[in-house]
């Protein structure tokens, strides 16, 4: 029931926006969003955009997974 | 292509792989062994945990609870009933999410109901009720307003919505619930262990992760708020472990967040906001649970004329709850499915007996589905 799904607002009209998830568009609404702009990414449940996604933050996230993955890797090597 | 929309990137294999081997390596290291117990209170965690076959990665000695995280299974029977009761009344347009459509009530459901005549419809979002209304302004549109802080705000922005468009003949059930203090009752549950909390991802994204500061001190218990998928969720079970560690050496938990693309301390201030003008914090009945103090939301004296149970006048049967079925004790982390005599036998999807095995988020529906292979005995 808390499923939300990322999307990427290509325009804004009032309180609609219409979203790009990943090449298929909706329609959701952006009241809770302040000062919501076109480019941003967005988490969308039930029709509304409930919060603003950090790019940074997920590349980070991103990273560090990699990072991890390396590690591990190059100890399975050394163990070799 | 953006990160977000390149979900592949966040289920790669041998990320995946040093994850779980972090996970053996502190559960055998610094935590010799001892068996830990995490707890997921939310049913797109318990759903992304079995689909991914998470459970039959993790050490033998790591047990991972899935707690009352799924909102139409902790709606109560005398609330379903009493939204079938509304159905059935001549002039009212029942909607709801479709998650709710099969619960069973104690004689029927929306389902049933429906088939038999009764105008009940499925919306992809609420603001749909409003359109509904505008276009029947004879009948009373009612919504079932189920679902915890990542659903209420949508639904505080509806009735904000209608209020500003006049709209009277819209009125919602507000049968929400609120995470943060069913956390604490879980914390208190004696007879079993809890070592810590995989929070909610969607929820702290609204209410953010700061929400479980209280807990995380007053219990001493690591709370991590995670993300949802299979990365994420092996993420936050090695922050978790790292937390479990400190603290059986005496040290303090906190809140951390491995969700940080979407999760702030401070939560969504627009969608709080809304939150606030539109609900107030209402003690709420939890089914199978009981009543947890300050778990729920009603509607704010200023949005009062849009509660349902005010405008809509039905008789609700005494209910009477599902024999033999351990939902209560699954929910509370003291079973598991597999525990239960009725999982998989009179109790399945396509017949459900307990509110864990109906809503395709429940614990029951979400082991019957995945987990069944790896529990099962060969």
């Amino acid at each position: 029931m808390c499923l939300a799904v990322p999307g990427r607002i290509i325009e804004i009209d009032g309180q609609t926006a219409k979203v790009d998830f990943g090449g298929i568009t909706r329609e959701a609404n952006v009241m809770l969003i302040e000062d919501a702009s076109v480019g941003e990414y967005v988490l969308i449940h039930a029709g509304f955009a409930i919060q603003r996604l950090n790019a940074e933050e997920a590349e980070e996230t991103l990273r560090l997974f990699g990072e991890l993955a390396r590690a591990l890797e190059e100890e399975d090597e050394r163990k070799k | 292509m953006s990160t977000f929309f390149d979900h592949e990137a966040f289920r790669s294999e041998p990320e995946a792989t040093a994850l779980v081997s972090r996970i053996h390596e502190l559960l055998r290291e610094k935590l010799k062994g001892e068996p830990v117990s995490l707890m997921e209170v939310c049913g797109t965690h318990t759903v992304a945990i079995s689909r991914a076959g998470i459970r039959s990665l993790m050490p033998g000695g790591l047990k991972l609870l899935s707690g009352p995280g799924c909102p139409v299974c902790v709606t109560p029977l005398a609330e379903i009933d009493r939204a079938i009761a509304a159905s059935r009344l001549q002039g009212v347009i029942l909607t709801t999410f479709g998650d709710m459509m099969r619960v069973p009530g104690s004689e029927s459901t929306l389902e049933r109901e429906k088939a038999e005549g009764a105008d009940v419809r499925i919306l992809y979002g609420p603001l749909q009720a409003i359109e509904i209304a505008e276009e029947n302004p004879e009948s009373q549109v009612v919504f079932v307003g189920v679902g915890f802080e990542t659903t209420s705000p949508t639904i505080a922005a509806t009735v904000v919505e209608a209020a500003r468009r006049g709209v009277t003949n819209l009125s919602v059930f507000p049968f929400f619930k609120t995470v943060p203090r069913a956390l604490d009752m879980l914390a208190r549950v004696p007879g079993r262990p809890l070592d810590g909390y995989i929070c909610p991802g969607h929820v702290s994204a609204i209410i953010g992760s700061g929400a479980y500061e209280p807990t995380a001190t007053e219990h001493n218990i690591p709370c991590v708020v995670t993300g949802f998928e299979p990365l994420d969720i092996l993420a936050g079970i090695v922050m978790l472990l790292e937390q479990v560690a400190i603290v059986r050496a005496g040290g303090r938990a906190k809140v951390e967040t491995q969700y940080s693309r979407a999760v702030t301390r401070e939560g969504n201030p627009a969608a709080l906001a809304i939150i606030a003008d539109v609900f107030e914090e209402c003690d709420a009945e939890w089914r199978e649970i009981g009543v947890i103090p300050m778990s729920g939301h009603e509607f704010s004296e200023r949005y009062r004329s849009f509660d349902a149970r005010d405008r809509i006048d039905v008789e609700v049967p005494k209910s009477a709850g599902p024999s033999g079925c351990i939902c209560g004790e699954i929910m509370l982390g003291q079973k598991t499915p597999t525990d239960c005599p009725l999982f998989a036998g009179r109790c399945t999807p396509r017949e459900a007996v307990g509110p864990c095995m109906v809503s395709t988020e429940g614990a029951c529906a979400a082991f019957y589905k995945y987990d069944r292979q790896t529990t099962e005995a060969p």
